[in-house]
């Protein structure tokens, strides 16, 4: 049986829950683990080294001392499993249930820093043990992710205890609704999904619009391929989401709210349904909310695969229980959205930015960022970086901090060709605009959009027109079909891709492409139509050379296209006759002992006899 | 209220869209997906407008009109757009005119033709097989533009629901309940979607091969099933004397619409087991007489019966099938003439 | 029950015909005051039974008076809903970005290879179930596969054999343990 817990009935009860969860670790616990368990670190199998150290703690009789809590993404994935020592605040990385013992002998019993465990900085690869002095830490400002890798998403206690909850009290005993629109206009904050219309527009759109039933929505079908940050925050903050939602209900007259989360997310559904399950029995979701005679209540919806469906209207759909097919604007959602009621939809990350805006003034927000792109931004590294992960740094930064300073680099000391940014919506940006400051302007400009910040980084050995294919593939079949340009349109954009990449391109093609893409985006009826063609038009425009090549030389410079490479095989070649079994088409011959050759009239291009050679003796090019 | 369209000052009410007040105004804007009975969904992307203020090109079918708007239905963008529409739909299917029953009547055809298009710049497309296996619709796939009305007809104007959209992007599909053939799902086979499809997707079945739109004479008459009086058009063959199919007109009382025998029932008129002359029995055989004939041997007959048994042996029955006046003359005259009232009707019960 | 259905890394039960009618029938409740409560629903269905036949549509549009054309309509669009039965264990791709970039495609085709099945498909034995997905949020981890809620991170093509393995011998036991 669960014990019930006491309702949190006013602002004063408020106030005690979070002084009792401030003051109640530090009575008895002179250590704190924080496990991460954001969704990487959980496939590197966080889980098994939390129960290692469970044992280990019991073993040494330390498990009264030493708190072990699992908290949500630290950040560089790449490295993990990780965990934090929070009295100072060591990082250690790549854990293994192995090192449990090492851990509570050395770190909590004798005090020492376990330096095989600490961060690797540089060439000389200096342990930097100290989150503090960590570059990858230290350039980034936390707003968004201001708790994760700090508390226990799956406590409620725990996020009172570091002043969750206290904007919405605020709000609610201390600000009208408009004056919480107000403040969300002094913050500059833009809608995180990607398009970036200004938040408190939206708010103040549906405050005015006539009707008794009004409904918030939050957008947590993070469906850009290389974004990742909503899941993280649902997964790592969930009830600052749930706090942000409150306080946007409340300015625009909600009284109830959806999530919608995507199939693809099990444990930010299962963390965020535990919070609201949390926050309804303490009385912070539901009928009069801290006594404030405000009501709101929350639930989840799963999505059930359907990238178009972060679309906003098409969301609605999906909500409603439709196929996931958009809507013409006008009507706009604050006038008519969800079930023709005026409808508020931001997503997770815009949300997480609201409680802090609200308890700290939209000055303080709007301190960061540029001239008109305000705040901080999330960004998820993925590709060829050295260290893939989730960082958030100030609007504006330039991609090569971000790359180089934070991301360390380049994967393997190769050369950096391009980073896609915004997903299948997005652009490739190249080198020469490396330096481009992270703005929705900046980015605009060069043909790529801020999105919802999936940066996808890309060396050499990426091909560009590969990219832009498999960005037309995945839109093509991400397409709801209701609209004509975008249903068959995309298709015959990758027709033409496809074509090109198999060595048939023309010429023409280009042209063509160049107009088809024009026109999908100015005659399709949502934003995944109207942005479909960008990565296409992106990369035509920033390496055009690379499309003529493939075009004009029937050939794929970066080696990724099969129908482009030739094969051949070098004098390195021992004669040992691994490529000739791998042949399925019997293309090469030789004796043994003796170099082999490729006859290219055969040769169907698939790369079997490049992957057996063991001495690498089989050139692509 | 009063709004620009192409430089042209109209007058408009509220609510109306901007596709409606510029028809209205015979301002001509295509559309595909758009039908009267259907309403706006917005898909085709054809009616395409300029709006100064708004970014981008706005649909004027779902773009309510408002106080000092400033509409522009033809430019350079928008006949690009359109273009592109009519070329991308052509070349998702088998639209080929020649042997298209549709020819003539065919809304992606006019499209096309405004548009100067005669072949679609890309390859075209290979789909679905026809399904011809219901008695009186005939769906071929490959003509199918995806619009939507045959779907909004089954769901919100007969209120059949029979058909939807499956799968999704350039795998939609219309089907039958769970995709089962039209012949085993549950249509009642009204033939609402033949009467809104904008091309040759769907398919009066017993009309195919019975002459195009403009070979047809079009008759406008009453449906004469039932009382509703239902209004439709019969396309004939003069030639053959023979109907060759029926649709319904978009005026009261059925705005559009007949049931499975209004639509599809209209072979009696030429069967050669009608009746065309009054037949009197003669010795155990019907023979063909005069009008004059049967009318004087009704007449006595009538009168000898009702002399010798009274006026309530007699008995008259109305019918769905004559005029609101036949069947006034009816009754008076067994009430008035006869002296009984034995009056009936088949549309009674 | 709960509407929303939290999720659960339980194998899906083997059970068809007048059951689904049934459990349908057992569930529906809840749902017929919830608006919007199809997909809901269809989720529920396809948690228990792991899949939605034909007679699941039929039940489902029976018990919330939708049109089956619209039922079909909505499982039809959305890729997670399957209208065959799929293994024990579903397999999933990723093929978003990053895990295109660090080459997915070399992780699919070996799959392919090691279950003798396309995508989309399911393994004679009934064990796996193969097929792709759209970024599972995993990009730092790239590339990554999941196979039913479990992510599997930097996949590399050689290790394919001993995922699976893996998977086989956990079925493998909770048979024997009855289950």
């Amino acid at each position: 049986m669960k014990n019930s817990v006491p309702k949190i009935a006013t602002r004063a009860d408020l106030d005690r829950v979070r002084d009792a969860a401030r003051s109640a670790p530090d009575k008895d616990v002179r250590e704190k683990i924080l496990v991460c368990t954001g969704g990487g670190c959980m496939a590197a199998g966080a889980k098994a080294i939390k129960t290692a150290l469970t044992g280990e703690l019991k073993k040494q009789g330390l498990e009264k001392e030493v708190a072990l809590v699992e908290t949500g993404c630290l950040g560089p994935c790449v490295v993990g499993p990780v965990l934090v020592m929070s009295k100072e605040r060591v990082f250690y990385q790549g854990v293994a249930p192995a090192d449990a013992a090492e851990i509570v002998q050395e770190h909590i019993v004798k005090g020492r820093i376990i330096e095989r465990l600490a961060w690797k900085e540089g060439p000389h690869k200096t342990p930097l043990p100290l989150q503090a002095e960590i570059p990858f830490f230290k350039r980034q400002t936390k707003i968004v992710l201001r708790n994760c890798g700090v508390i226990d998403p799956n406590s409620i206690d725990d996020y009172i205890g570091h002043d969750g909850y206290q904007a919405v009290a605020q709000a609610l005993f201390s600000m009208t609704p408009e004056t919480v629109i107000e403040e969300m206009k002094k913050s500059g904050l833009r809608g995180r999904g990607g398009a970036g219309f200004p938040t408190h527009l939206k708010w103040a759109m549906a405050r005015k619009s006539p009707g008794e039933v009004k409904y918030i929505l939050c957008n947590a079908d993070e469906g850009d391929p290389g974004a990742f940050m909503d899941r993280s925050v649902l997964e790592g903050d969930p009830h600052a989401v749930i706090e942000g939602m409150l306080i946007g209900g409340y300015a625009i007259g909600a009284h109830q709210g959806y999530v919608y989360v995507r199939a693809e997310y099990p444990l930010a559904v299962e963390r965020l349904q535990r919070a609201i399950e949390a926050a309804s029995e303490r009385g912070l979701l539901g009928e009069n909310i801290l006594g404030s005679g405000f009501n709101f209540a929350l639930e989840i919806r799963k999505g059930s695969g359907a990238f178009v469906c972060g679309e906003e209207t098409a969301l609605m759909a999906s909500i409603e229980g439709n196929r996931g097919e958009p809507r013409p604007r006008p009507p706009y959602p604050a006038l008519k959205g969800l079930w023709r009621r005026p409808t508020v939809l931001n997503n997770v990350e815009t949300f997480a930015n609201v409680p802090f805006i609200i308890a700290r003034g939209g000055a303080a927000y709007s301190a960061l960022g540029t001239e008109r792109s305000k705040g901080s931004k999330v960004f998820a590294l993925a590709g060829a970086i050295t260290i893939s992960g989730l960082v958030e740094v100030p609007v504006g930064t330039p991609l090569e901090d971000l790359i180089y300073e934070i991301g360390g680099g380049i994967k393997g000391g190769r050369n950096f060709k391009a980073a896609q940014i915004g997903g299948p919506s997005g652009g490739c940006i190249p080198r020469e605009h490396i330096a481009v400051p992270l703005d929705y302007e900046s980015l605009n400009a060069l043909g790529a959009i801020m999105g919802s910040g999936g940066l996808v980084v890309m060396d050499e050995s990426a091909c560009m027109v590969d990219v832009a294919r498999f960005f037309m593939e995945f839109v093509q079949e991400e397409s709801c079909g209701k609209c004509v340009p975008c249903r068959e349109g995309t298709k015959r954009m990758l027709d033409i891709l496809n074509k090109i990449c198999a060595g048939d391109g023309c010429p023409e093609d280009l042209a063509l492409l160049q107009e088809l893409g024009g026109q999908i985006k100015a005659a399709s009826l949502c934003g995944l139509g109207q942005t479909a063609p960008n990565p296409v038009l992106s990369t035509m425009r920033h390496f055009r050379d690379e499309y003529e090549a493939h075009i004009v030389h029937k050939r794929c410079p970066a080696g990724v296209c099969a129908a482009l490479l030739v094969y051949s095989i070098t004098d390195a070649c021992t004669g040992c006759g691994a490529c000739k079994r791998a042949c399925p088409s019997a293309a090469i011959a030789g004796s043994a002992k003796v170099k082999h050759i490729i006859d290219p009239a055969l040769c169907i291009r698939c790369g079997a006899c490049f992957k057996a050679c063991k001495f690498g003796a089989v050139l692509k090019a | 209220m009063i709004l620009t369209i192409n430089g042209i000052t109209v007058e408009a009410q509220t609510g109306q869209t901007i596709l409606q007040a510029a028809r209205t105004h015979g301002i001509f804007i295509p559309t595909l997906c758009y039908h009267s009975q259907t309403g706006p969904t917005g898909k085709c992307r054809m009616c395409l407008v300029e709006v100064v203020g708004m970014r981008g090109l706005q649909t004027s079918c779902t773009i309510e009109v408002a106080e000092g708007m400033v509409v522009t239905t033809e430019s350079e963008a928008l006949t690009a757009a359109r273009r592109l529409v009519v070329d991308l739909l052509l070349a998702s299917g088998k639209h080929d005119c020649l042997s298209c029953e549709k020819s003539g009547a065919c809304e992606l055809q006019d499209a096309a033709y405004r548009l100067g298009i005669e072949r679609p710049s890309f390859p075209v497309e290979e789909v679905e097989p026809t399904d011809e296996s219901s008695e009186f619709v005939y769906f071929e796939r490959q003509k199918c533009i995806k619009c939507g009305r045959c779907i909004a007809g089954c769901n919100a104007v007969v209120v059949n629901e029979v058909l939807d959209f499956a799968h999704r992007g350039a795998e939609t599909k219309v089907v039958c309940d769970n995709d089962v053939p039209m012949a085993e799902s549950t249509c009642v086979q009204c033939g609402q979607c033949v009467q809104l499809c904008p091309t040759g997707a769907l398919i009066d079945k017993k009309a195919r091969g019975k002459g195009r739109v403009w070979e047809l004479d079009k008759v406008n008459t009453t449906c004469p099933y039932c009382g509703v009086g239902c209004q439709m058009t019969l396309l004939v063959d003069r030639g053959r004397n023979r109907i060759a199919r029926v649709t319904a007109r978009q005026v009261a009382p059925n705005r559009g619409t007949l049931c499975v025998k209004g639509r599809y029932a209209y072979e009696f008129p030429s069967s050669p087991n009608r009746l065309t002359h009054p037949q009197v029995r003669k010795n155990g055989r019907l023979e063909n007489v005069s009008w004059d004939e049967a009318l004087d041997y009704t007449a006595d007959r009538i009168k000898t019966i009702v002399q010798r048994d009274g006026p309530d042996v007699f008995s008259a029955f109305g019918s769905g099938r004559i005029t609101n006046e036949n069947n006034y003359a009816i009754q008076k005259f067994t009430r008035a003439v006869i002296g009984t009232n034995n009056v009936d009707h088949c549309a009674r019960t | 029950m709960n509407p929303h259905g939290k999720t659960e890394n339980a194998l899906p039960e083997v059970l068809t015909g007048n059951s689904e009618a049934e459990f349908i029938t057992s569930i529906i409740a809840p749902y017929r005051d919830m608006p919007g409560a199809l997909i809901p629903l269809l989720q529920a269905v396809q948690q228990k039974f792991g899949y939605l036949s034909d007679n699941a549509l039929r039940s489902v549009s029976d018990g919330l008076g939708l049109p089956l054309a619209k039922v079909f309509g909505v499982v039809t669009f959305y890729s997670f809903f399957s209208r065959v039965p799929r293994g024990k264990f579903l397999i999933r791709v990723c093929l978003g970005t990053a895990c295109y970039v660090l080459g997915a495609a070399d992780v699919l085709d070996c799959l392919q290879k090691e279950l003798e099945i396309g995508v989309g498909q399911t393994t004679s034995d009934g064990i796996f179930t193969l097929d792709v997905g759209r970024c599972f949020g995993a990009c730092g981890l790239a590339p990554v596969i999941m196979i039913n809620d479990t992510v599997h991170q930097q996949v590399r093509p050689s290790q394919v054999p001993k995922i699976l393995a893996g998977y086989r011998k956990s079925l493998l036991s909770a048979l024997e343990n009855g289950q």
